[in-house]
């Protein structure tokens, strides 16, 4: 005997089978297909509708038993990404806008197998093709804002209780609040202690100065990023893509993964409108100059109240509508906090006219020359700032309204995108885009693959003339590697990178170096003349602590990677941590397996390694 | 394979010989400086594939005209171009050359890509941060599972490595990406995995041959070790020249950067370690195995 209990029998094989069955959804990959459902959820499907879905597809050369018709949607199997573009286009133009057509994948997995939740991998960007985008929430601005906000509402509550101030002096940092004697300074103070959670107060004898704390900076922070995610969300949804991911990144940062799209020219002005929205009242004859900004709409130049009733993040929804007489206009739902102050600000304001500005931001780098000569590059934030809409208020407005008077519907319907678009707590900029064709997705596949199948194959070779059966199992032990990594990463629903597949590849290679350290220990004590069993086992329990530590600090490093990796080096990180993982089990245990169950009650003290 | 060499004969060579390719490293990359990629610089990038052979000078005069100054190079094939934008400033960057292109020539875009000033130079920051961590933790990790004159060892093994790996990308100008940072730190991994196994011998060996001194014992166990670095290291180059041949233009320096790092590795830990060991006077004593029947209370 090999010192090899039953139970490490069963786990081997138990983790095989295991490994088999998750693996086994790849090898009928997702079918690339365009879903066509309804723009409203009552309504069904008539045959009408599904007839001439299926004569669009039959020209684009889609068989019927392609396609999938289910209650409330259809769904259309295409041969490749560039067939299922194509056909997503075409529906598109010929369906009209009652349809949604949306890219989508279409699943092959045999039913037995979806009910163990078994999916196959995930593709990513660079092997499907798609669009990344890396967005940075400028949450300066909104600190900036909130502090101004703040101090106009603490100066609004000291008047309310007449409680007397100087003066309120305020830069981008800090509020001072300035008082005549230490006794008002103290009295407001005590008043507004309950309001002033999130900021820090530094106190002087005559006057007190707020700003934010880091715990306020940071629930800003968090505020904005998040509700920037749900923006982002809505707006990714607008695109039609399959399976999107937006997700934050870090303390101001968001990435948006749009598989299977090309057209970065789309996907950038619905996600990429980098703005946000200001609703604010046209300055008239009674506006205090130093309380009025000029504007640029449409050419003309337009006085505006620095005043902003309410900013882009307030309206919950925006779309297209038609009025009685078949004009077109926008319909505007705002959030409740956003009703209630566009209704204080416009019961009193009926007749004049509202704007909305509409704010984007980006950053030029520019060289300067600093003192000593030298040419540096900074980067400078340029921000624009234009009326899009500018309407008479006809009644005092609740937190649903419209804008009328809008020229052509697609003036309407760029307005209600804008509107949505707008709804951001802070701007956003792109700091990263990239952008993969289906073509190069694919060769990434095949080369990577193939690259695979080739060292793999040398590996083998070697393997079995070196070390013989014992090559062949260590062999068995790298296929069962690779069948496991596949299946962990399928139930991780880990994205599979082109680095990913290095870091496979890199696995293979030196998922063998446990056999070989362990086969190198037998032939040792094969020539000290032990008995073949004693020889296997010594072999094993002693490169089993080299293996341990070499494993663990490599594992170390991908764990590093992981941690301060983005992207593609975080791809590298997760195969190669779960491959050093998978392949200390196949390699010690797997082959410990094989080579027990044939070496049972062999006595001879020859072994063909 | 029963190897019995005696290497450390040739320990004050390699000596010199690691001695001088860290010091062109080094001065290689002070002058020279490291050709980074648009990952850590910022920049744009768009990769274009034409149905025929294409000459990138004339692709590069034609964009010029369009008062775009950007750098054209062959991709892989002469019919893939690769043009890149260094300056970051405007995203828009890439739809401008796409556009231009499409007025006069009909092709396949194959990939784009935008790094904004913010995030390249946050990446450079993050890689170097990283390396460091990386080298830090595995220090902390020898330092308690052997011992601290192994660590040193180790480290000293991988600034060799990753500093001769640099220095190779520096003098023949290849680009540093992300890929390229990736592979250093598989380099690191596998260079200490060598590191590791051929320490683990010497501690073994210095427990079990009492009577020899710390170079025949360094040596007999490099000795005994030997066949197995061959191997494992002939399997991973197996594998990384299938990667260097077959993987296409996008893993072709994470392939390089690895393969050079591989075969250093190689040699790190059979030359840079021994040296460190030798230099501080290893031996016996200072790998004393704690004996299992004695209880040390540590009362005197």
């Amino acid at each position: 005997m090999t010192n090899f209990s039953l139970w490490k029998y069963i786990l081997v094989l138990g983790v095989f089978l295991f490994g088999i069955i998750y693996a086994l959804p790849n090898l009928s990959p997702p079918d690339p297909a365009v879903q066509v459902s309804l723009q409203s959820a009552g309504d069904t499907f008539d045959s009408r509708i599904i007839q001439s879905v299926s004569k669009i597809a039959k020209r684009e050369g889609i068989l019927n038993e392609n396609i999938e018709v289910n209650q409330k949607s259809l769904l259309l199997r295409t041969n490749s990404y560039e067939e299922q573009i194509k056909l997503k286009d075409e529906l598109r133009k010929e369906l009209g806008p009652d349809y949604v057509v949306a890219l989508n994948l279409a699943y092959s997995t045999p039913a037995w197998l979806q009910n163990l939740n078994a999916t196959p991998l995930k593709l990513g960007l660079d092997l499907r093709g798609g669009i990344y985008f890396l967005l940075e929430v400028d949450t300066d601005s909104l600190i900036e804002t909130r502090l101004e906000a703040n101090a106009e509402d603490f100066k609004r509550r000291l008047r309310e209780e007449s409680l007397n101030f100087r003066s309120v002096e305020s830069n981008e940092e800090s509020v001072t609040f300035l008082f005549s004697t230490e006794e008002d300074k103290s009295d407001s103070l005590i008043f507004l202690r309950g309001f002033l959670t999130d900021f820090e107060i530094d106190e002087e004898s005559e006057s007190f100065k707020i700003n934010f704390s880091r715990e306020g900076v940071t629930s800003i922070q968090d505020y904005a990023v998040q509700q920037n995610l749900t923006t982002l969300r809505n707006r990714v949804n607008e695109l039609g893509v399959s399976e999107p991911v937006v997700q934050r990144e870090g303390a101001k940062r968001i990435s948006v993964q749009l598989p299977g799209i090309q057209d970065t020219a789309e996907a950038k002005k619905i996600i990429g409108k980098t703005a946000n929205l200001e609703f604010r009242l046209e300055a008239n004859n009674r506006t205090l100059r130093s309380r009025k900004e000029a504007f640029d709409f449409r050419g003309v130049s337009v006085d505006l109240e620095k005043n902003i009733i309410i900013s882009g993040d307030k309206v919950a929804d925006a779309n297209v509508g038609y009025d009685e007489s078949g004009f077109p206009q926008v319909n505007i739902t705002l959030d409740g906090e956003g009703g209630a102050k566009m209704h204080r600000s416009t019961r009193n304001n009926v007749g004049r006219k509202m704007a909305v500005l509409f704010i984007e931001r980006k950053s030029v780098a520019k060289e300067v020359i600093l003192p000593d000569g030298t040419l540096d590059l900074i980067i400078e934030p340029v921000i624009t700032k234009r009326v899009i809409s500018l309407a008479t208020i006809q009644s005092a407005l609740p937190n649903r309204f419209r804008i009328t008077g809008l020229d052509s519907p697609n003036e309407a319907s760029e307005l209600a995108l804008l509107l949505r678009a707008g709804a951001l707590a802070a701007p956003m900029e792109f700091v990263e885009e990239s952008t993969v064709g289906p073509s190069l997705g694919a060769e990434n596949i095949r080369l990577g693959v193939q690259s695979l199948i080739l060292g793999l194959f040398l590996v083998l070779i070697f393997m079995i003339i070196y070390y013989k059966i014992f090559g062949l199992f260590a062999n068995i032990a790298v296929i069962f590697n690779l069948i496991l990594i596949t299946a962990i990463m399928s139930i991780l629903s880990a994205t599979l990178t082109l680095p990913g597949i290095a870091g496979i590849v890199l696995t293979v290679g030196m998922a063998v170096d446990a056999n070989v350290l362990i086969f190198s220990r037998i032939r040792e004590e094969l020539k000290n003349n032990s008995r073949a069993t004693d020889a296997i086992i010594a072999g094993y329990d002693r490169a089993f602590v080299t293996i341990l530590d070499a494993n663990i600090t490599t594992l170390i490093v991908a764990v590093i990677l992981y941690a301060i990796g983005t992207g593609p080096i975080k791809g590298f990180a997760i195969t190669l941590s779960i491959g050093i993982v998978t392949s200390m089990f196949t390699s010690i245990l797997g082959t410990r397996a094989m080579v027990s169950l044939v070496y049972r009650n062999n006595q001879a003290r020859r072994i063909w390694i | 394979m029963n190897f019995n060499l005696d290497f450390l004969r040739f320990r004050f060579i390699a000596l010199i010989v690691s001695g001088s390719l860290i010091l062109v490293s080094l001065a290689t990359i002070s002058i020279q400086q490291l050709q980074l990629g648009l990952d850590f610089t910022g920049g744009t990038l768009v990769e274009v594939g034409f149905s025929e052979t294409i000459d990138p000078e004339e692709i590069r005069i034609y964009l010029e005209a369009k008062e775009i100054d950007a750098l054209v190079q062959a991709f892989g094939s002469d019919k893939d171009l690769l043009i890149k934008i260094p300056s970051s400033e405007n995203i828009e960057n890439a739809n401008i050359v796409i556009d231009s292109l499409r007025e006069q020539y009909s092709f396949q875009l194959r990939r784009s890509g935008f790094v904004g000033p913010q995030v390249g130079g946050e990446l450079r920051d993050q890689g170097g941060l990283g390396l460091l961590a990386a080298l830090l933790v595995m220090m902390i990790y020898i330092m308690f599972r052997f011992q601290y004159k192994f660590a040193i060892g180790a480290v000293v093994a991988l600034f060799h490595d990753v500093l001769i790996v640099l220095g190779i990308f520096s003098i023949f100008r290849m680009e540093f990406d992300l890929s390229v940072l990736a592979a250093l730190m598989a380099v690191i991994g596998y260079s200490l995995n060598d590191t590791i196994v051929v320490s683990d011998r010497i501690r073994e060996n210095f427990r079990a041959k009492r009577k020899l001194n710390s170079e025949q014992v360094i040596n007999r166990s490099l000795n005994n070790t030997l066949g197995r670095t061959l191997i494992t290291s002939l399997t991973t180059l197996l594998v990384l020249f299938s990667l260097l041949f077959l993987g296409g233009e996008i893993i072709r320096n994470f392939a390089i950067a690895l393969s050079i790092g591989v075969v250093i590795g190689t040699y790190s830990s059979i030359y840079v370690l021994t040296n460190v060991l030798l230099s501080m006077n290893i031996s016996a004593d200072d790998l004393a195995e704690r004996s299992k029947d004695s209880f040390d209370d540590g009362m005197p």
